[in-house]
């Protein structure tokens, strides 16, 4: 049944990459920490707060709504949900016609809506602060993110993320020319944006007043805040493998054989560790941005993504 | 057709059956129930007719259902011809518009109205309201000039009168002087427009000004689009004639904000497309680029000013600039790739536009509805007495945060997917083969996300400081869910927002087919299978795909595994209700979360520049010492730079000229005689001039 194999690969897609997301956090994190001459957790620490996080009991705030109960599952269902869309191993994908690029980008920030309300709800300062940090940012990325899909649709002559690896892998001279090279760029910043990183949010903080996730998602706790957790690192995983397939997709199989499935995986694999250590070595060099600062970076970003388009445009 | 014109019979007599049971019955529940009544059923007929009329196949020519045809006594017959016609599928579509808003609004206005029992009059909001349903109804079912000016007006006034209910409140007259200006204002140039348009024998029919238009030069042509532009953008409140908008929809009642935001700006999109596509069959590249740079600039602006605010319905106004700036931008991308000879990629743009006119007036008529509910329950707009109305009203709450994913673009509802098409339509714009004109395209689009991501940002402030946190006020800790009635209302749109979405499938095909024709174009060639949208993109052979239906399924199905996956994995289910935790403090209040200044604070420094912020912060301390504080006022203004720059200088002028001119009514009978006396010697001369 060639049909059924395709949803089971879809599905087997979606469980590594939640199997994989904690492991690839914790590797950033020890990547950092043997950077900055420290020891460092080992990469598995994840998995073992996760263990630890759904075996505690919920603490909910008495100002709390059902709101502030449901976001939790909110945001972990739409970043599953992302993972089913985005090409991790195999194109095209069965779900390729339900989503594309921009579905991927507003399914994101669907779960980013629902985890700033979360964040107004229990009536704490440090929440809304959090929340409207986060939205801001949130709200300044857009276009950037808009404008790079712009750029990759010129080129693959469509959104859809099947269509778009597809095309790179026939015609692989796309993948080093300006308007790619640039969008990445761009879409690599809008990454850190995204996601909390460095230099615009600090993933590692516990002082209040650097916070901008932390914050939004302080009053959570047990199996709520392993959801919230786990959803972030997965969406860390989903960013790279974007970052990975779309812009390099050599090993992404073409055909669901076996063979073919295991060299995705293991190029996945690599891909994901190379991004880490980019990213750890990032990290590690830049200092956090005052929060004023990051529509500098951002402007950056947006800079490189019209340039991308002005590149693209030219090419034709 | 028999069952088309028992409908518009239905309509019409509904309206106005409506309409005279608010006259006559006047006060109680009765009378309230009987105008919504008919007010429904003629929303209903009219929603219907719609339909069927957009959807049928019809014979070329249209159907001749000449319901209403007068002539006027004492003009030649080619001119005093008013006559109304429901053939055009582009009208149609806004027909059902109007329908579809209308019947839950009628409803909400049901349990909306009863808080005016005894405080005033139910007769003038009860007529008005059918009689604005009814005019907004004939608008685009008018075929001849006359007919359309006529029942432009009859809408302008009601809605005028309607937003003077509460005429006893400085604001609202003054908003209603702002309005009726502004109205006026665009009334004049869309009369030129015609003028301009009509036919040597005067005759006012839209096909006789479509074949007028084909014999025009090209400039007169421009002119006449330019003028019919400005005319019809003061309507739909395009930036910079967008001034009445923030200040008439919040004083009008909250269901009458409703239509006024979801259907009545509307009526100024088909305006310009009728005058663009229907009577001058599209024109040059720049019309379209202008429209769009004018959407793109008011979506952006709408929502930055939107963010500033913190009445709850001047937000929503706001808003309704920002989706009027989207739609424009789907339109004006259309009439760009039909000059431009790609008709398919127009069809796109058009319907892109279509589709976001009908999602925006369901989700705004819901905000607007859900904004009613919470003025109803706590007596203010201001949101920062508000908060924790999610406790009081959960289904309110529920319904709101619908309309509120909805506007900010959230998959898989219906503002997502109608932005998503004109996104698409906008990437096709790269295919234009001009390359300094294609670049316009990828700037709409920055403009576009950029507007939407910050929608998200407003709506999160909207729904979580009205909704979430504590109440930060009496009224709010003691506000009470609202009537059946307005919960009904409000779930109807609700509904509507998520089955719009999901069938995107088969509203991208309609609307291709409700524009089919006009101006030379195609019917959508958006292809269907199963469930999902696939769009022809630059490419040929290459698609953009979305399937809201199976998204909506899937999102559902996950949300539905996480709990029994937790369940299987043996995860603690232990809960307990706390504090919030407070960094050592003894007691929360409401006063320590987050306002809605505060939460938009940050977006405010970073536009700086557009708003120009001023502070004052006012410190009252305590005698003994000046490290203990009493109390802060805090106020924060942003420069309203249309106001200011471009009306007032306006203003002042016709005042100054006004007061000049108020010399000559001197109040002396022996001088208005001496007038009189000078006008008739001027025209006895003038006729001897000329006479001979």
């Amino acid at each position: 049944m060639p049909v059924l194999k395709v949803y089971l690969v879809a599905l087997a897609q979606t469980t590594l990459a939640l199997i994989l997301a904690p492991g690839l956090v914790g590797l950033i994190r020890w990547f950092k920490a043997r950077l900055q001459n420290r020891s460092g957790a080992p990469a598995w620490q994840p998995y073992l707060e996760l263990r630890k996080l759904f075996a505690k009991e919920v603490v909910v705030s008495r100002s709390a709504s059902w709101l502030f109960r449901a976001v939790p599952f909110v945001v972990f269902a739409s970043t599953v949900a992302v993972a089913f869309l985005v090409p991790m191993l195999a194109v095209p994908l069965p779900f390729d016609s339900v989503g594309d690029l921009l579905v991927v980008v507003y399914l994101l920030l669907l779960g980013t809506f629902f985890l700033a309300l979360a964040g107004l709800d229990p009536g704490s300062a440090f929440g809304g602060m959090g929340s409207s940090r986060e939205m801001t940012v949130a709200a300044l990325s857009e276009p950037t993110v808009a404008l790079a899909i712009f750029a990759l649709a010129l080129s693959a002559g469509s959104t859809n993320l099947g269509q778009i690896v597809a095309r790179t892998m026939a015609d692989p001279a796309t993948a080093v020319s300006p308007g790619y090279l640039l969008a990445f760029g761009a879409l690599f910043v809008v990454t850190l944006a995204e996601n909390g990183r460095l230099p615009v949010d600090n993933p590692a903080t516990h002082l209040e007043l650097t916070m901008i996730h932390e914050a939004m998602i302080l009053e959570y706790s047990g199996r709520y805040l392993a959801l919230i957790e786990w959803a972030a690192w997965l969406k860390v995983l989903l960013f790279f493998s974007l970052l990975g397939n779309l812009f390099v997709p050599w090993g992404v199989a073409t055909a669901l054989t076996p063979g073919a499935l295991c060299w995705a995986g293991t190029t996945l694999l690599a891909k994901l560790v190379a991004l880490a250590v980019v990213l750890a070595v990032f990290e590690t060099r830049v200092a956090k941005l005052r929060l004023f600062r990051v529509p500098e970076l951002l402007a950056v970003s947006f800079v490189l993504a019209v340039l991308a388009i002005t590149v693209s445009f030219l090419a034709r | 057709m028999p069952l088309l014109g028992i409908l518009l019979d239905l309509m019409v007599g509904g309206y106005l059956c409506g309409a005279l049971a608010a006259l006559v019955l006047g006060r109680g529940v009765l009378a309230r129930w009987f105008t919504a009544l008919g007010a429904m059923v003629g929303a209903g007929a009219g929603l219907l007719l719609g339909i069927l009329d957009w959807t049928e196949p019809r014979p070329a020519g249209g159907i001749d259902i000449y319901w209403l045809s007068i002539t006027l006594p004492l003009v030649p017959e080619s001119i005093g011809h008013i006559s109304f016609i429901a053939v055009d599928t582009l009208g149609a579509v806004f027909l059902a518009l109007v329908g579809l808003v209308g019947v839950p609004v009628a409803l909400y206005g049901v349990g909306y109205s009863r808080a005016w029992e005894g405080r005033r009059s139910l007769r003038p909001p009860g007529t008005l309201l059918n009689l604005f349903l009814l005019s907004m109804s004939m608008v685009p079912l008018a075929a001849s000039a006359l007919a359309f000016v006529l029942a432009w007006e009859l809408m302008a006034i009601t809605s005028y009168l309607l937003v003077m209910t509460e005429a006893d409140e400085p604001e609202t007259v003054s908003a209603g002087n702002w309005y009726l200006g502004m109205t006026q204002f665009g009334l004049g140039f869309i009369l030129v427009a015609f003028f301009l348009l009509l036919p040597a024998d005067g005759s006012g029919d839209f096909t006789a000004l479509a074949k007028q238009a084909t014999t025009l030069s090209p400039g007169l042509k421009s002119l006449v689009f330019v003028l019919a532009l400005i005319g019809f953008g003061s309507k739909a409140g395009l930036v910079p004639l967008h001034v009445w908008l923030p200040s008439a929809h919040p004083a009008a009642p909250s269901h009458v904000s409703a239509l006024l935001s979801g259907v009545m700006i509307k009526l100024g999109v088909y305006g310009v497309l009728l005058f663009a596509l229907r009577l001058l069959g599209g024109g040059p590249a720049w019309w379209g680029g202008l429209v769009l740079t004018l959407g793109a600039v008011s979506a952006l602006l709408g929502v930055l000013y939107a963010l500033m605010e913190h009445d709850l319905k001047r937000l929503l106004a706001y808003h309704s600039i920002e989706n009027i700036g989207i739609i424009f931008i789907g339109v004006g991308a259309g009439l760009m790739f039909l000059s431009y000879g790609l008709p398919a990629l127009a069809v796109l743009g058009f319907v892109g536009g279509l589709y976001h006119t009908i999602n925006h007036a369901c989700f705004k008529g819901l905000l607007f509805l859900g904004a009613g509910s919470v003025l109803h329950a706590t007596h203010t707009r201001n949101m920062e007495e508000m908060g924790g109305l999610i406790k009081r009203m959960p289904r309110t709450a529920l319904f709101f945060l619908v309309g509120a994913a909805a506007i900010s673009a959230l998959p898989p509802l219906n503002g997502f997917v109608s932005e998503w098409v004109v996104f698409q339509a906008l990437v096709g714009g790269a295919s234009i083969p001009k390359r300094q004109v294609a670049v316009l395209m990828p700037i709409a689009v920055a403009m576009l996300a950029l507007a939407s991501g910050l929608a998200a940002a407003c709506f999160v402030k909207a729904f979580g400081i009205t909704f979430l946190g504590i109440a930060r006020s009496h009224e709010a800790e003691e506000a009470h869910e609202v009537p059946v009635s307005m919960q009904v209302a409000m779930a109807t749109l609700a509904l509507a927002c998520v089955v719009l979405g999901a069938a995107a499938y088969a509203m991208v095909p309609a609307l291709g087919r409700a524009v089919a024709g006009l101006g030379g174009l195609p019917p959508a060639s958006a292809a269907t299978v199963g469930w999902s949208l696939s769009l022809p993109l630059s490419a040929p052979g290459a698609v953009g795909q979305i399937s809201p239906l199976p998204m909506l399924l899937g999102l559902v199905l996950l949300l539905a595994a996480i709990p029994i996956a937790l369940w299987l994995f043996r995860a603690s289910r232990a809960l307990r209700v706390s504090d919030t935790w407070g960094c050592g403090r003894i007691a929360q209040t409401p006063r320590m979360q987050y306002t809605a200044t505060a939460f938009a604070e940050p977006l405010r420094r970073i536009f700086a520049a557009l708003y120009r912020p001023t502070e004052d912060v006012s410190i009252d301390f305590h005698p003994e010492s000046r490290y203990f504080v009493q109390s802060i006022a805090y106020r924060a203004r942003v420069v309203p730079w249309f106001e200011r720059f471009l009306y007032d200088p306006v203003i002042a002028r016709v005042t100054s000229w006004a007061t000049r001119v108020r010399a000559i009514q001197s109040g002396s009978l022996h001088a208005y005689l001496t007038y009189l006396v000078a006008a008739l010697v001027i025209l006895l001369g003038l006729l001897l001039m000329w006479g001979s």
